[in-house]
């Protein structure tokens, strides 16, 4: 991939929620806004690179401390605001994922980023526990823990069929080094096990993915292109209105019947033996 | 005096660091009351690790055991470090969830069963990668989920320790008690020289390894509750003590303020020292800071 991460994430952002500067006291690496999805008001987030981050490991565009936090603030400052509203009036909430990993530094293990993830990822599903509609798009990278922390807990998540979108657990180097492979050997696996795939389409088998978007430039988002995903975010919003509040759905939609069989299996005999135990 | 009187504790301090997963499991548990759901015998292996040549295991590094502490529902989830490194993949992540589904179920019925999660892991599976990922993210709001009923307690005992996407899950806890063998983290020492730079970490550093990620300094930084000494009886008599505590007031990944504040006065300028920061937070803490 030549293109460099994150600019389909701000440029997403700007197409979306109508501007691209973070908010006052936020980092550089925070874009969030108010804006309207077809009828209603939503919040928008989302994690750019930031070249003059004062932490060195989060400059191309990884999900470090501040960056944690800073997304916890606004998704909290959204649920403390909405608290006494009606379900149905409570704003979505809309992730846009454009982001390369979480931060590999020592400052971040230090200060505890474990907890700044956490938090970040115990925000987004407060919102969702609480009733918002939490929707993740993912228009470019979505790896590891940096989509733990940045949109992994949504009730639906869309993503751009594009061969410059991957949702992974790790890089390919890395991952076969750690698995002791070479990165054809990783490549060809992928081809055959679905759930080591780097290709968005394979994900999709998953049943975690509520649904595939097509866009022809995910770089460069034309009128036309914005309405369509508009509105493929406001029906994914009714859908999750519709729906739990739980992830439920991720091991329960038609994909995951076919998928996630062993984990399905699993629940079955849990449930059948917890009762008798 | 007699002579017993001058053996040292230690000599007859029961390990729990040497005992394997399921024992670990068991001995937290009132004698008698714990049962295994989908233990071996049900054979629900990873369908994933033969297509790969790797060899699965009949209760894929997971053990579930629900029973009793100080007379209280529990569920008892304990990852078997020795089997992938105590790694997450899709059935040991679905078991996670199931039980801490059906006790959030239990509890919202007014029957509270806690949680007690003994975690020894690097995180995700990498041979089951996106399945992995998936799991972890449903085990952290399982999490969540649960404890709004009832505490969820993770004990890192060690050594594997608890890193990788699981470190999320040990952030969400109610309570977190580790030993001074335990380390706590989001990435690895390895993985951080392997993608930073021998500059920003040395992983052969067992020193500066300990510093950051190591029990002491994680208690000591009020990231954890609990330090313990690796013993049964110690770290036994520590989950009891959040068992019948119930759940906080406010949970530590709640206190976003608090910890945003704390990162905004960090010096970036070179790397941190492990023990000043330590020294920095536990003073805010005894000055009514997160516990």
């Amino acid at each position: 991939m030549s293109e460099h991460v994150g600019l389909r994430g701000r440029a997403w952002f700007q197409a979306l929620a109508g501007k691209d500067q973070p908010r006052t006291g936020d980092p550089g690496s925070v874009l969030t806004a108010e804006a309207q999805v077809c009828s209603e008001t939503a919040i928008f987030l989302c994690v750019v690179p930031n070249p003059d981050s004062r932490f060195p490991c989060v400059r191309d565009g990884q999900v470090g401390l501040e960056e944690a936090y800073a997304l916890a603030t606004r998704i909290r400052e959204a649920i403390d605001d909405d608290r006494d509203k009606p379900k149905a009036e409570k704003r979505p909430i809309i992730a846009i994922i454009d982001v390369k990993s979480q931060a590999y530094g020592r400052r971040e293990e230090t200060a505890g980023i474990f907890l700044a993830a956490a938090a970040s990822a115990d925000a987004y599903a407060s919102a969702r526990m609480a009733g918002h509609p939490v929707i993740s798009l993912v228009v470019g990278r979505a790896f590891s823990g940096g989509f733990l922390t940045h949109g992994y807990q949504a009730n639906r998540i869309l993503a751009f069929d594009d061969s410059g979108v991957t949702i992974h657990a790790m890089h390919k180097e890395a991952a076969a080094r750690i698995t002791r492979r070479s990165v054809s050997d990783l490549e060809r696996l992928g081809y055959q096990i679905a759930p080591m795939s780097y290709d968005v389409r394979d994900y999709a088998k998953l049943g975690t993915l509520h649904k595939l978007l097509h866009v022809n430039n995910p770089i460069e988002p034309t009128e036309s292109e914005i309405v369509e995903v508009k509105q493929a975010i406001a029906d994914a919003v009714a859908d999750a209105r519709t729906g739990a509040e739980d992830l439920g759905n991720r091991l329960n939609s038609p994909a995951a019947k076919e998928t996630r069989k062993a984990g399905r299996t699993v629940r079955t005999l849990m449930e059948k033996q917890w009762v008798t135990a | 005096m007699s002579d017993s009187t001058f053996v040292p504790s230690f000599v007859n301090r029961r390990s729990f660091i040497e005992l394997n997963g399921r024992a670990r499991a068991q001995s937290l548990l009132d004698e008698g009351t714990g049962k295994e759901l989908v233990g071996p015998f049900d054979r629900v292996e990873s369908p994933w690790l033969p297509m790969q040549d790797a060899v699965p295991q009949a209760d894929d590094g997971c053990i579930v055991l629900k029973g009793r502490i100080a007379g209280n529902p529990v569920v008892l989830i304990s990852l078997e470090g020795a089997f992938q490194g105590g790694s997450i993949g899709e059935v040991s992540g679905a078991k996670m969830t199931a039980a801490l589904d059906l006790a959030t179920r239990d509890s919202s019925a007014g029957t509270p069963t806690a949680a007690v999660l003994l975690l020894e892991t690097g995180g995700v599976r990498l041979q089951e990668a996106n399945l992995g990922l998936a799991a972890v993210a449903e085990v952290i709001a399982s999490i969540l989920s649960l404890r709004q009923h009832a505490p969820v307690i993770t004990v890192v005992a060690g050594t594997v320790g608890c890193f990788g996407g699981m470190s999320l899950a040990a952030g969400v806890s109610s309570y977190v008690v580790m030993t001074r063998e335990a380390r706590l983290g989001l990435n690895g020492p390895e993985v951080i020289e392997q993608e930073s730079g021998i500059e920003e970490f040395d992983a052969s550093d067992r020193a500066l390894i300990w510093a950051v990620h190591g029990g002491e300094q994680r208690v000591g930084m009020g990231l954890a509750d609990a330090l313990v000494e690796d013993s049964i009886d110690e770290i036994s008599s520590a989950v009891r003590k959040y068992v019948l505590a119930g759940k906080p007031a406010q949970h530590r990944s709640e206190q976003v303020p608090l910890y945003r504040e704390r990162i905004a006065a960090l010096d970036t300028s070179k790397q941190i020292d492990p023990l000043t920061l330590r020294e920095q937070w536990s003073l805010r803490d005894s000055q009514g800071g997160a516990r």
